[in-house]
């Protein structure tokens, strides 16, 4: 149930924002500072991240003359709430009161900010320990302007609440009186900074501050990537090859141009796969309003040369991937000897099991606008990497980095989508071709479905050998998809190491003969990440899989999920496992974490209790992006088929748990889109075309059908276990926990996703 | 030539009148509260009221609101604190917050009608407005306390 949460007023929701720390009086160092990454209790691979890490006050916090601190966000805001807990986190370091905090999102500057790349769940986890050190140098910076004020010395000061106390007299300073003589400091030595005690947060841990956009996301004044104004502005749609690969053979823009408002018709040069962040090409629109650019659009006659992947069929292709897991593969993970255990078991098991392509559809779909004029470039986007974008842009254009400022709205909705840019670059070059008006690309839902860079497809098949006793004695896994790397370098073929480690290097089973292996598969259309990536179809294949062997060994599924997790340990992966670019010092595999979800879960959702007829409860445990899930999900499903989730449970170990507040929405969240996910998405190609044109092919979970209930239980853990992913790790647990109900509540096990029609009877 | 009222001023429109309300809102009026999502009636995210009455901004030509009041998520409340809005924001609806426009203009629009919506009203009520981040428990709950007063 949704928590009662204390109401924190923020002055940052009217948002005003003439530029970033530049009004007068402010707490800023004149000069740019150094990069620093000081200090730190564990290590995070933050460091190896385009831009690194920084962590100086001067780059991040100003104070003016009134006590208004206002603080950068670096990352983008796509609804995980990024944009607030981290300068949350600064601000509860400097001891301020958020009411009086100010955030200000920052363009795209790794240099200045250090890695702005909103993805993979690595917002909190690579910078909780930089942002505290931010603040805590802030506050140290207050404490010793305050002292050297009064003359005493500093350890005689104390900073609380937005003030410093002298103790023993009693005196205080506001900061904002203090703002000027703190500005003139330098920033303390990593060595000297103090953070505060756990029991002095004021909001770290507590879940008591709200968005700062929640007030202008509640009346529309909040700006989005699609909402840009600017004086002058042109508004296109592209027409876009709908086969991978494909050109433009031909057009006619004879009765385009003659819808009033169209005033230019542009080629855009498309790049061949693997095409990266480039943009695809096609025929682009400009018009004085999106409504012209789209009627226009309509009245383009367009000839596509296909190319290659005119053939992609998913039907086709789907029997191809399962007859790859067929036979032997490319091990890539062997303990044991997985054929000779197979061979001998007093019982073998095997389940195949397929998960489609998917769209991230984002409910505001890619859109940007850019001006290119004057040698340089200034673009507004939705992106979930503003530094990445303003390289790609540089690179385009011919431009330097410096004369490319990327400002980065609000996103509706990014799930991966945004951290590819193909569509701020064809703003950009549609700028140029109009002699540096400002243009805004909009994608429509239809090309949003037609040209994502959608999630893989995949084939997994699982093998199982069971002794006597009904112990697992054997495991063999075999997965089959094509992979994300295929959208970058030519023909790779193999999932890659960082999505084999995304449940198959890591599954965390005691089991004597265990043998990963990955099958060969070719992309014919353009792959991406979308939220959890490879841990949707593994954990699908392997956390059902489980409960199929339970099935067969007349077990509890939990029971022997339990089992299968064997003793308290830290899994010891092939040297391959990537284990999301973090060290295994910091981040273990540890069953004992996982083991510990699995049973809080089973406690909360009362695992086992008596239900109606026709419910049943299914429950999935998985570790990604660092952290343990555990769902438990109920199903209704009637004697027509019809199914309905009446309840979820779900435990969250993330480590320390910054913003509660947030974890509750992400993993709320978490079970709607798995739930969506389930039902019904499915992308699919026909003649090399996506099949689904808009929300009606490609069905979002409504309202009516959503979990009226989704409780989340975060593990407590102190400030000194690390923090780990909170956006993604959600999803994966949620399918095959459903799929288990689903056979509990039936006796149908659903292998292939989506579930679509295969209840009804 | 269409004149039409829109959050309280006069408006007149002599463009595209199938221009949809959507594109107009958005790019002559500057009125970008109004979402696009879909074009066709299928998510929500445009909804505004006509007249008082939810109707979706993407499939009502401009022509169709002759005449006509329309009411903006700008302009559901002059200061922000319709009640819809102020539950909105106590029970932290919104995650990355773009179909919550449509979603507020939807409830308000039920809670115009019907002052105390069961579940199942709500559900019916809602079920257009589609939220990709997964909203809707709080949205349920959050339509109950603006009924209630909560």
């Amino acid at each position: 149930m949704t928590q009662a949460h204390a109401i924190v007023e923020n002055v940052s929701r009217r948002g005003f924002l003439k530029g970033l720390l530049a009004t007068g009086g402010l707490v800023v160092a004149a000069e740019f500072a150094p990069t620093r990454a000081g200090w730190a209790t564990f290590a995070t691979g933050a460091a190896k991240m385009p831009g690194g890490v920084v962590s100086d006050p001067h780059v991040f916090v100003s104070i003016d003359p009134s006590g208004l601190v206002t603080i950068i966000a670096h990352r983008a805001e796509m609804g995980t709430g990024a944009k607030t807990s981290l300068p949350m986190v600064v601000a509860d370091e400097i001891e301020a009161d958020w009411s009086r905090v100010k955030v200000v999102q920052s363009p795209g500057d790794e240099k200045k900010y250090g890695n702005q790349n909103t993805d993979g769940s690595r917002s909190m986890r690579h910078f909780i320990q930089p942002m505290r050190e931010c603040g805590a140098a802030m506050r140290q910076m207050l404490e010793t302007a305050a002292a050297q004020h009064w003359s005493v010395p500093v350890g005689e000061v104390q900073a609380q609440n937005h003030e410093v106390i002298h103790k023993p007299s009693g005196r205080k300073l506001g900061y904002g009186d203090l703002a000027a003589a703190a500005s003139a400091l330098p920033t303390p030595p990593a060595d000297q900074i103090k953070l505060k005690d756990q029991a002095a947060f004021r909001y770290l841990g507590k879940g008591n501050v709200q968005i700062v956009d929640l007030f202008d996301i509640t009346t529309g004044r909040a700006v989005y990537g699609i909402d840009t104004k600017l004086a002058g502005l042109k508004y296109a749609v592209v027409a876009r090859p709908p086969v991978m690969g494909g050109k433009l053979a031909s057009y006619d823009g004879t009765a385009a141009m003659k819808v009033p408002g169209v005033e230019k018709i542009v080629v855009i040069e498309g790049t061949p796969p693997p095409s990266k962040f480039q943009p695809i090409g096609g025929v682009a629109v400009i018009a004085r309003n999106t409504w012209a650019a789209i009627k226009g659009r309509e009245a383009l006659t367009i000839r596509w040369d296909d190319g290659p992947h005119a053939s992609y069929d998913s039907a086709a292709y789907r029997a191809q991937l399962e007859e790859t897991a067929r036979k032997p593969c490319k091990v890539v993970r062997n303990e044991g000897d997985a054929d000779k255990a197979l061979e001998t078991a007093a019982k073998t098991v095997f389940a195949e099991y397929y998960a489609p392509h998917l769209s991230h559809a984002p409910m505001e779909p890619p859109c940007a606008t850019a001006r290119v004029a004057d040698g340089k470039c200034e673009a507004w986007a939705a992106v979930q990497s503003p530094g990445g974008t303003r390289n790609e842009l540089a690179e385009k254009l011919g431009l330097k980095p410096e004369d490319v400022t990327v400002n980065v709205t609000l996103l509706g909705g990014g799930f991966g989508r945004k951290s590819k840019p193909d569509f701020v670059l064809e703003a950009a070059l549609l700028s140029r071709e109009m002699g540096g008006a400002p243009v805004k690309v909009t994608w429509t839902r239809e090309d949003d479905l037609h040209h994502d860079y959608v999630h893989t497809v995949s084939a997994e098949r699982i093998d199982a050998g069971l002794d006597a006793q009904g112990r697992v004695v054997a495991w063999r896994h075999r997965t089959v998809a094509p992979t994300i790397r295929a959208t970058f370098v030519p023909d790779p073929k193999f999932e890659q190491p960082g999505e084999l480690s995304q449940g198959v290097l890591d599954v965390p089973f005691a089991i004597p003969n265990l043998r990963c292996e990955v099958g060969e598969a070719e992309a014919h259309t353009r792959i991406g990440w979308f939220r959890s990536v490879s841990n949707i179809p593994h954990a699908f294949a392997i956390q059902s899989f489980v409960a199929e062997l339970a099935h067969a060994a007349g077990r509890d599924p939990k029971d022997m999920l339990i089992e299968l997790l064997g003793p308290a340990r830290h899994v010891q992966p092939p040297a391959e496992y990537t284990n999301y670019g973090d060290p295994l010092e910091t981040y273990p595999i540890d069953t004992a974490r996982l083991r510990r979800v699995v049973e809080l879960v089973a406690d909360k959702a009362e695992w086992g209790k008596k239900l109606p007829p026709r419910h049943g409860q299914g429950i999935a445990v998985h570790r990604s992006f660092l952290s343990y899930v555990a769902t438990v999900v109920e199903v209704a499903v009637d004697d027509k088929g019809k199914l309905a989730v009446p309840r979820v449970d779900t435990a969250i170990d993330c480590g320390f748990a910054a913003n509660p507040e947030r974890i509750y929405s992400q993993i709320e969240g978490a079970a709607v889109m798995g739930l969506s996910l389930a039902k019904y998405g499915e992308i699919s190609f026909k003649n090399g075309r996506v099949e689904q044109n808009n929300l009606d092919g490609f069905q979002v979970l409504r309202i009516d059908e959503s979990p009226p209930i989704t409780h989340v239980w975060i593990v407590p853990n102190s400030i000194d276990v690390p923090s780990s992913g909170v956006g993604e790790p959600g999803l994966p647990p949620f399918t095959p926990a459903l799929c288990n109900a689903i056979f509990a509540a039936t006796g149908k096990r659903i292998r292939r996703l989506p579930i679509g029609d295969q209840l009804a009877t | 030539m269409v004149k039409l009222r829109v959050n309280g001023q006069e408006q007149s429109f002599d463009g595209d009148p199938s221009m949809p309300l959507l594109w107009y809102l958005r790019d002559e009026l500057g009125l970008t509260g109004t979402k696009y999502g879909c074009g066709v009636a299928l998510c929500g995210a445009c909804t505004v009221h006509v007249d008082g009455e939810a109707a979706r901004a993407c499939i009502t030509a401009v022509s169709d609101v002759s005449g006509r009041s329309v009411t903006t998520i700008e302009a559901l409340d002059p200061q922000g604190n319709h009640p819809v809005q102020k539950a909105w924001r106590a029970f932290n609806v919104p995650q990355c917050g773009y179909c919550q426009a449509g979603q507020i203009m939807q409830a308000a629009a039920l809670l115009a009608t019907n002052k105390n919506p069961s579940e199942d009203e709500i559900n019916s009520a809602m079920s257009g407005n589609i939220c990709r981040c997964g909203c809707y428990q709080r949205i349920t709950a959050a339509i109950k306390a603006a009924a209630t007063g909560a």
